[in-house]
């Protein structure tokens, strides 16, 4: 059993876990706002916007849980202004949310070349560091997997226990649910399709400016351009590989963590395999797992539709 | 309202939808310029200097000129495919992966045709990255019509998978043995498209665009399978019932997207590069996204639009050195110009019910 102690495996699981997170938060974003019936493309973009965010406020204050403060804030901003054209103006999802990633994309290298300059040295900041729990780190596979990493981690898995609670286990879980299946029937029942719409895409928002900020403050504390390089695209087939549900996803995110942790790990090992096969993994995993799992199944009725009072 | 009326009334408008499309884009386009110009004001820059150093870079000189209309062949060339997917209700959005293999695609051909006469070699280059390129899109395309996996998503993922698949052929199989570069040899004279300009950049490439514009827009105006393309994209179900075959349709998107992509990277590497790099493309692919909607989906719309987003690319980095302004801010207007156009296209609707309740 000496493999259960060997230190290459538990940074292994630890940096699994690591990686799992900004995409975990996305997807727990995407699905608040798919299971109100609002397709969210813009998940990357809101992870960039919050990626960025998070790393500038605290590179000026010096105060990370205000960074995640103000990604969170941002990001749900950034959920807002898609709510406006998906709810209000009944626009094509997917366009918007590809219009609003390339905005998030160009407003957050604008503002960081004006704040920093296109100098070589990359500004850097002190991320979160890990909590110490003593000897529970220590503990085979399980101290690796729970007890090595930062508040925002914690944080993070905190948020999908919730997530849970808000989705299955509430009035209010299920009246997201009710506006997604069915919106002209919830109506009826005296709910407001775009109220629930409108706050379900903004919570979606906060998700991914965290599941972003957590890449820039938490991860490596440096910000680059794009640095969200398609995880909220990723984002959005965990959501469907989880089934929408909070657990399931918290899953599918350590799968693609593992598969990131792995590329990172074989990159310094000699496995004759090329560094590119091992970059392209997650990506490929994503194509996989939409084949097999694929099919619409299990997605909200009224997803991607919008809505209109008293149209029938 | 009697049939005639009503039918008279359709052609009314048609007769102005195209016009007004256009002068919407317009609008949009000087909307965003302005809060462009709002944002460089915001940061205690000149707008005005900003936009003059934008435009003397891009328009205001035989070369600059040149370097625009090489700019606009690749997102000209992606973004009529992507035009045409869109139209068959297929949201393909892997032209940058589709552009990285049709480059590699002709780099081998005309590496391997060495010596052979001008008039075989260029031919067998188009041909092949234009099939390579299509090739790549039909994975997409098979997934989605055998998987049913959103094209959306397997795109995308398929672009990062082209790009490091690119990247490990230009640092081992194709990679110039005589280079510590990730990239291939140098392509001999037959193999690099004719220059049109003295003393400028300016290849072929530019007539190639010009061709394909005029024969998409017939296309999807004129010939019976542009029809049935349009009338699948606008509605899958009633097309079906009426007879006609969804799947081809789709499959058309799919692969013209693919090809003209494909093309887009022949045209970088025969007439730009004269050899296949890594960073073949700063995000065309993209790029071409944005330029096929404010297009309106029309190709020769699609051409107009990618000659300004040309000049927009081109003019930025003289803008930034000369008015402090960082180039990002093209990518902002761009966003910008789409997010304009797709309210203006439905706020009209908006106020009219508003009005009617």
């Amino acid at each position: 059993m000496e493999f259960l102690t060997d230190p290459v495996l538990a940074g292994f699981i630890a940096a699994s876990v690591r990686l799992s997170i900004p995409i975990l938060l996305a997807a727990l974003g995407g699905m608040f706002a798919e299971k109100s019936g609002v397709l969210n493309i813009g998940l990357e973009g809101m992870m960039l916007i919050g990626c960025f965010t998070g790393f500038i406020t605290v590179h000026w204050s010096g105060n990370l849980w205000l960074g995640a403060g103000v990604a969170v804030l941002i990001g749900a901003l950034a959920g807002l202004g898609l709510a406006f054209y998906a709810v209000t103006l009944r626009s094509n999802q997917v366009v918007v949310g590809i219009a609003f990633n390339l905005l998030m994309l160009g407003v957050s290298a604008y503002f960081f070349r004006l704040a920093f300059g296109s100098g070589t040295a990359s500004p850097r900041i002190t991320p979160f560091a890990p909590i110490d729990f003593g000897p529970l780190g220590e503990i085979p596979i399980l101290g690796p997997l729970l007890f090595q990493h930062d508040p925002l981690t914690y944080l993070s898995l905190a948020l999908v226990v919730s997530g849970w609670l808000v989705m299955q286990r509430s009035t209010i879980g299920l009246a997201i649910k009710a506006v997604g299946e069915h919106p002209e029937a919830a109506e009826t029942l005296g709910l407001d399709p775009v109220a629930i719409r409108y706050a379900a895409v903004a919570v979606s928002g906060a998700l991914a400016g965290l599941g972003g900020a957590f890449l820039s403050i938490s991860a490596t504390g440096v910000f680059l351009d794009n640095m969200t390089a398609g995880r909220g695209y990723i984002a959005l087939a965990i959501l469907i590989l989880g089934r929408r549900h909070p657990f399931g996803v918290m899953v599918a995110a350590l799968l693609f963590g593992a598969a990131e942790a792995l590329q990172l790990r074989a990159q310094l090992l000699p496995v004759g395999i090329p560094l590119q096969f091992l970059i392209m993994l997650p990506y490929v995993l994503t194509i996989v797992v939409l084949a097999v799992s694929a099919t619409r199944s299990g997605a909200p009725a009224a997803l991607g539709q919008p809505y209109e009072k008293g149209e029938r | 309202m009697s049939e005639s009326a009503s039918a008279a009334a359709v052609e009314v408008a048609r007769r102005w939808l195209l016009p007004r499309s256009v002068l919407s884009g317009v609008l949009c386009v000087v909307a965003a310029f302005a809060i462009g110009a709002l944002l460089i004001a915001a940061i205690g820059r000149d707008p005005v200097l900003a936009y003059l150093s934008l435009f003397e870079a891009s328009l205001g000189s035989t070369n600059g000129l040149a370097e625009t209309a090489i700019r606009t062949v690749p997102l000209a060339l992606c973004g009529i495919g992507i035009a045409l997917a869109f139209r068959a209700g297929v949201f393909n959005v892997g032209a940058e992966g589709q552009l990285f293999i049709g480059g590699v695609a002709a780099a081998w051909v005309g590496l391997q045709l060495g010596g052979q006469p001008q008039w075989l070699v260029l031919p067998a280059m188009g041909a092949a990255a234009a099939i390579a390129g299509a090739a790549w899109s039909a994975i997409a395309g098979v997934l989605k019509l055998k998987f049913r996996a959103d094209e959306l998503i397997t795109t995308i993922m398929l672009n990062y998978i082209a790009i490091y698949f690119v990247g490990y052929l230009l640092h081992g199989p194709l990679q110039d043995p005589g280079s510590p570069l990730a990239r291939t040899a140098r392509l001999a004279a037959e193999a690099r498209l004719p220059m049109l300009l003295e003393g400028t950049r300016l290849h072929a490439g530019l007539l190639l665009v010009v061709v394909v514009a005029i024969v998409a827009q017939v296309f999807l105006w004129r010939s019976v399978a542009g029809f049935r393309l349009r009338a699948v994209g606008h509605n899958a179900r009633a097309a079906e019932n009426t007879g006609m075959n969804v799947k081809a349709a789709l499959w058309t998107g799919f692969l013209i997207c693919g090809a003209l992509a494909g093309l887009a990277g022949f045209s970088e590497v025969a007439g730009v590069q004269r050899r296949m790099i890594e960073n073949l493309s700063p995000g065309f692919g993209y790029t071409a996204i944005i330029v096929a909607l404010l297009g309106q989906t029309n190709p020769l719309g699609v051409l107009a639009a990618a000659m300004l987003f040309a000049a927009l690319q081109i003019g930025s980095t003289t803008m930034e050195s000369a008015a402090g302004v960082p180039s990002a801010l093209t990518t902002v207007i761009q966003a910008l110009v789409v997010l304009l156009l797709i309210a203006q296209n439905a706020l009209p609707r908006l106020f009219r019910k508003r009005a009617v309740s």
